[in-house]
């Protein structure tokens, strides 16, 4: 039975919405309901490859698909699912559809700040997020290396126009520093993936993983391109300063793609090019990307504690966060890297609900500056406030909520570390991450207790949460418990795979 | 093992159903009568599953008097009542390293603390509806009381250190969300930042501590972990990380300071959270590990034990804040058990655990009845309170007579048992914490007695007029029904009861107490607090412990967090856009070549003939 439909099916949905909306039909009036059934259709299809799946073997590449696409070059169109994906091709689909029922409800909304996003250009930010869902979810599927850049590069525009179009005030130079960067990331990622062709002869990641043709100076070196490109991506400190202000410019979508989603695929990369087919390399280079990711738990704890507005808090949470999951990615034990994988998941979870949460604060009070944000939000918007205290708690690791188990398991990870890697050295990462810990509680709860406690300073109510936003918020809420009670759904899938890409016995 | 999943379970669907259906369907309206229909609600679904729980845990009491029962810990009171032993599981966690055991466990020493957690629990939700009557927020305190006493059943009944970790969070959670349940004030949420942040900086060191344990013995089971045979090097560094935790919760010396500030809650919450359940749980860990903890472990939580007792004694009898002085108070009870543990006899921590945890609750429930009626919290603005509040004065002069430790109350029996085990102790420190406990037995008589003539004697101090209304019955009953176990639960004890060792102790208490008397009588206005002469500044200050926190971790820590922000914007970034000005400036210079003026390229041309031809004729 080939059921490599389903994926071909998963990209070819947002591709034929987006090429749609060119029918001249649709000129400056789009159907409000358009992009959501576009997404819920991709969402639907994901659901059916998570009903297909096969759960017992997700060590394997199912849904398959293996075509010719230049074969002058030996490239080959070649897609496949397996444990490592399947979680976050659901999660993109889950993310980008609750974002067109976010907007669907903004558009409905009679007037206010709000209605510039939706009522600006509503073909062309269509169209964007559509694009944006090909290129995120072809990343994801993606089993061959070049495929993997194209998709990974199709995923920059529509962000680039996103930010530059529906952005705030400094929007410009946001993007165009996002771009940049993120570019420049990207030629250094495809210089390391053509030494890997050059010196193995294939891009199909499946043999490379498989047989490791490489010598070890040449890993090293392919591992450090690669790996700087990811970083970017990531991203890892110092290369993040690209990510508060594409953060804080970008709207609320913008965001919560950007953090939900885009940040995963650099992480993704670690856990499907770089470890799996370049593992001398990684042997070698994985203290030093230890070393950086504490360094960024730590300074990113820190600059969130004295940031002055909510949506580059947030951004900068995400710094710490990608810092345990790099950590987990540096430890190179199955444990590490299953939690880089479910912190991967459930950072996405999280930091998407907060920015859905900064943009519907921002959105009413017509600012994100926790000084002019004054205190009280509890009084003023009784479920936004909670909301955001269950989202803040979530994201500083409560055991209980997804969150918890990504730090633990990486903390774990480092307090064992694989192969031959220095013990004491990663003992020392783990006691910094453990403060970072304790310093990520301190700015979740000072934030809240400046913003959400005390009395307001007008006591004008602003409309709570909207019946949309509900519904757009309410299954992440949802996911982060149930994956916070039961982290072994999100294991069960990423385990098997991991003991095979590290070649435990 | 159902039933101690449906114990920990039922408080958990409380929490849920309370914080989601309590103004179901009518969410959005918050009319005083929406409002009191979803307190009435709430009130339904926090209160209803804790006498189911109780019942059940009757239940599993009878399961569990009979063996069969491990050997260990002999002698304890607890597995002499109850040596049954159970456990089960319900799954495993692959994490890819050591996995997880999603299991509980029952034993006596579980099933006896799951006891005490479900009446306080209890006691303090039926307080509730009084003591918050009228409060719009009450549906979710309740749920969050309810979900703490679930976490707390969660810990007591955990088979694997990892799933009590969870519930070890979860109550510090609630402990945050309670304490700052009248968040318009900034400083109650300044005091739940506080407790939270404290707690967790000894929870990561805790999280290490299980690793080490964990990963030595190959699983995180704690029947596995206790069954393995690890390296005394072993054993010692990951105790130590544990009692960062257990200093963290139960308020121990270095960790304690959060504790005083947490009075910022709500008193219910003091009285279940703050003084009966969730700071006990440090010393219940150690006592539920307590076979792997070494002697140099041992040792130096006696000393933080002995320091702390009578530190927080002496800073209890200066407060002038009601709730203060029995905060200090539960610091050095709490050091009391840990003194008991350090001298290898968990079987008294434990005891004076359970009979601590029902008096202290029967304080603080007595004492929120006070500040209900006075409107304030303060020893000064109280007064002859005697003769207007007959029920809190008995229960409270019962509490009070615990907690020094007079007979028959059940803190005579605990806190001999707790003594008796110092003087017998084979420990090396057995001097110091004998010493100790000792004079702090006789501060515990001066403070208590203190207090309780400054709240009930005297002149009766005005009554601001909003203040002044009686409390209702929901807050009596508990008050009545605790006094119950703080009479009789120590005959408990009674058989192992020492009466020379008894009465040295009791001399000592009285000892306290008459000089407090002495001095009140002779002059009844004045705080007898002024026996403390020079030294009363730094104990009503708790020895300036929180200034120096605040110079050494708050502001360097503060400081750094404005640094990085600037080195951020500065340095990191700078680079970032230096490279783009750079890379504009460079292309200013290639632009130079390229201005479209024919006679620069000319000369250009020829003048690079030139070169090429000078080069080959010299070369």
């Amino acid at each position: 039975m080939n059921s490599g439909w389903v994926l071909v099916a998963l990209l070819a949905v947002p591709l034929a919405g987006a090429a749609g909306l060119l029918a001249p039909a649709f000129a400056g009036r789009v159907p409000r309901l358009y992009g959501l059934v576009v997404s819920g259709l991709a969402l639907g299809l994901a659901a059916v490859a998570l009903a297909l799946f096969d759960f017992s073997a997700p060590q394997r590449v199912q849904f398959e698909t293996d075509l010719a696409w230049i074969p002058g070059l030996d490239l080959r169109f070649h897609l496949g699912l397996d444990g490592i994906s399947l979680p976050l091709v659901v999660l993109t689909t889950l993310l980008v559809f609750l974002c067109f029922v976010y907007l669907a409800g903004r558009s409905a909304a009679p007037d206010g700040p709000g209605v510039r996003l939706a009522g600006l250009r509503p073909r062309a930010l269509v169209f964007t997020l559509l694009v944006l869902e090909l290129g995120m979810v072809g990343t994801f599927v993606a089993l061959d290396l070049l495929l993997f850049f194209v998709f990974f590069e199709v995923v920059l525009i529509p962000m680039y126009f996103l930010i530059a179009i529906w952005g705030g005030a400094e929007r410009r130079a946001a993007a165009v520093k996002f771009i940049l960067y993120t570019l420049l990331g990207s030629a250094v990622l495809l210089l390391g993936l053509l030494l890997i062709w050059s010196q193995a002869g294939t891009l199909d990641m499946v043999a490379l993983a498989a047989a490791h043709p490489m010598t070890r100076s040449a890993q090293v070196l392919a591992f450090l391109a690669v790996g700087i490109g990811l970083a970017v991506k990531t991203p890892m400190w110092p290369l993040h300063t690209w990510l508060p202000d594409a953060h804080t410019e970008a709207p609320t979508v913008g965001s919560v793609l950007l953090a939900g989603v885009l940040l995963k695929m650099g992480t993704y990369g670690f856990a499907r090019i770089a470890i799996p087919i370049l593992p001398e390399g990684a042997a070698v280079v994985a203290p030093w990307l230890g070393a950086f990711a504490v360094v960024g738990i730590v300074y990113g704890a820190l600059a969130c504690l004295a940031q002055r507005d909510l949506k580059r808090m947030i951004a900068y949470s995400s710094v710490g966060h990608m810092g345990f999951v790099l950590l987990g990615f540096a430890t190179l034990t199955p444990v590490g890297l299953n939690a880089a994988l479910f912190g991967n998941v459930a950072h996405g979870l999280i930091t998407g609900l907060l920015f859905f949460l900064a943009g519907a604060i921002k959105e009413r009070y017509g600012t994100a500056d926790l000084t002019e944000l004054g205190g009280g939000l509890l009084t003023r918007l009784p479920y936004v406030g909670s909301l955001l205290t269950f989202a803040c708690v979530a994201s500083l690791g409560l055991p209980g909520l997804a969150g918890f188990w990504g730090e633990m398991l990486a903390l774990q990870g480092a307090f064992a570390p694989g192969g031959e890697l220095s013990r004491p050295l990663y003992l020392t990462f783990m006691t910094v991450a453990g403060l970072g810990a304790v310093l990520t509680a301190a700015y979740f709860l000072v934030m809240l207790s400046r913003v959400t406690h005390g009395v307001a300073a007008e006591p004008v109510r602003f409309a709570d949460v909207r019946r949309a936003e509900l519904v757009a918020w309410v299954p992440l809420v949802g996911l982060t418990v149930l994956f916070g009670l039961w982290p072994g759904g999100l294991l069960g899938l990423t385990d098997p795979v991991v003991q095979v890409v590290l070649g435990v016995p | 093992m159902t039933t101690a999943a449906t114990v920990v379970l039922l408080p958990f669907i409380g929490a849920v159903a309370g914080l989601l259906g309590s103004r179901w369907p009518r969410g959005r309206s918050r009319t005083e009568e929406n409002n009191a229909r979803a307190a009435r609600r709430a009130a339904w679904l926090a209160i209803v599953p804790l006498p189911v729980a109780l019942v059940l845990l009757g239940y599993l009491v009878w399961r569990t008097r009979v063996g069969p029962g491990l050997d260990w810990p002999p002698g304890t009171f607890y597995a002499d009542l109850l040596p049954g032993f159970r456990s089960g599981a319900w799954g495993v966690i692959e994490t890819g390293g050591v996995p997880i055991t999603v299991g509980l466990q029952i034993d006596g020493l579980s099933v006896l603390t799951a006891i005490l957690v479900c009446v306080v629990a209890l006691g303090v939700q039926v307080y509730s509806v009084g003591y918050l009557r009228g409060d719009p927020r009450y549906p979710s305190y309740a749920a969050f009381i309810s979900l703490f006493t679930s976490a707390m059943l969660l810990v007591v009944f955990a088979a694997d250190l990892l799933v009590l970790y969870v519930g070890w969070e979860l109550m510090g959670l609630c402990s945050y969300l309670l304490i700052g349940h009248w968040w318009e004030d900034r400083g109650n949420s300044r005091a739940a930042v506080k407790a939270f942040l404290v707690t967790r900086l000894g929870d990561v060191a805790f999280l290490f501590g299980i690793f080490t344990l964990g990963f030595a013995a190959g699983s995180f089971r704690i029947a596995d972990v206790l069954a393995a045979d690890l390296p005394e090097g072993t054993l010692v560094a990951a105790t130590l990380l544990l009692l960062g935790g257990v200093a963290g919760k139960s308020a121990q010396v270095p960790l304690h300071t959060w504790l005083p500030d947490a009075m910022a809650g709500p008193t219910p919450i003091s009285a279940l959270i703050h003084a009966a359940t969730m700071v006990a749980a440090g010393i219940f860990i150690v006592a539920r590990l307590f076979p792997i903890f070494p002697q140099p472990t041992l040792d130096v939580l006696g000393v933080l034990a002995a320091v702390g007792m009578l530190g927080a004694a002496l800073a209890a009898l200066a407060q002038d804040d009601l709730k203060r002085v029995l905060a200090y108070s539960t610091i050095s009870q709490l050091a009391y058990m840990a003194a008991a543990l350090a001298a290898g006899s968990p079987g008294a921590a434990i005891f004076h655990l359970m009979s601590h945890g029902a008096f202290k609750a029967l304080l603080f429930l007595c004492a929120g009845a006070v500040i209900h009626h006075v409107g304030s919290n303060l020893l000064s603005h109280m007064g002859g309170l005697r003769r207007v509040l007959p029920i809190p004065f008995w229960t409270m002069t019962i509490g009070f007579a615990a907690l020094v430790g007079l007979p028959p109350t059940s803190g005579f029996f605990s806190k001999d048992g707790v003594l008796l085990a110092l003087e017998h102790s084979a420990s090396p420190i057995r001097l110091l914490l004998y010493g100790s406990a000792l004079i702090t037995v006789g501060v515990t008589g001066a403070y208590a007695t203190r207090a309780w003539l400054r709240g009930f004697f005297g002149e009766q101090a005005p009554l601001e007029p909003a203040h002044g209304h009686a409390a209702p019955p929901t807050m009596l009953w508990p008050l009545v029904v605790l006094t119950v176990p703080t009479l009789l639960f120590g005959f408990l004890g009674a058989g192992d009861l020492a009466l020379g060792s008894a009465a040295v102790t009791l001399v000592v208490g009285l000892l306290g107490v008459a000089i407090v008397l002495a001095a009140w009588r002779a002059a009844p206005a004045a705080d007898p607090a002024r026996l403390l002469g020079p030294f009363r500044a730094p104990c009503e200050e708790a020895f300036y412990l929180d200034r120096v926190y605040d110079r050494l971790v708050t502001r360097p820590t503060m400081a750094l967090a404005l640094l990085v922000v600037r080195t951020d914007t500065s340095v990191v970034d700078g680079a970032v856009r230096g490279s783009g000005q750079l890379t504009l400036r460079l292309s200013r210079l290639v632009k130079l070549a390229q201005q479209g003026n024919a006679q620069l390229y000319v000369t250009g041309l020829l003048a690079g003939v030139l070169l090429i031809v000078v080069g080959a004729v010299v070369l």
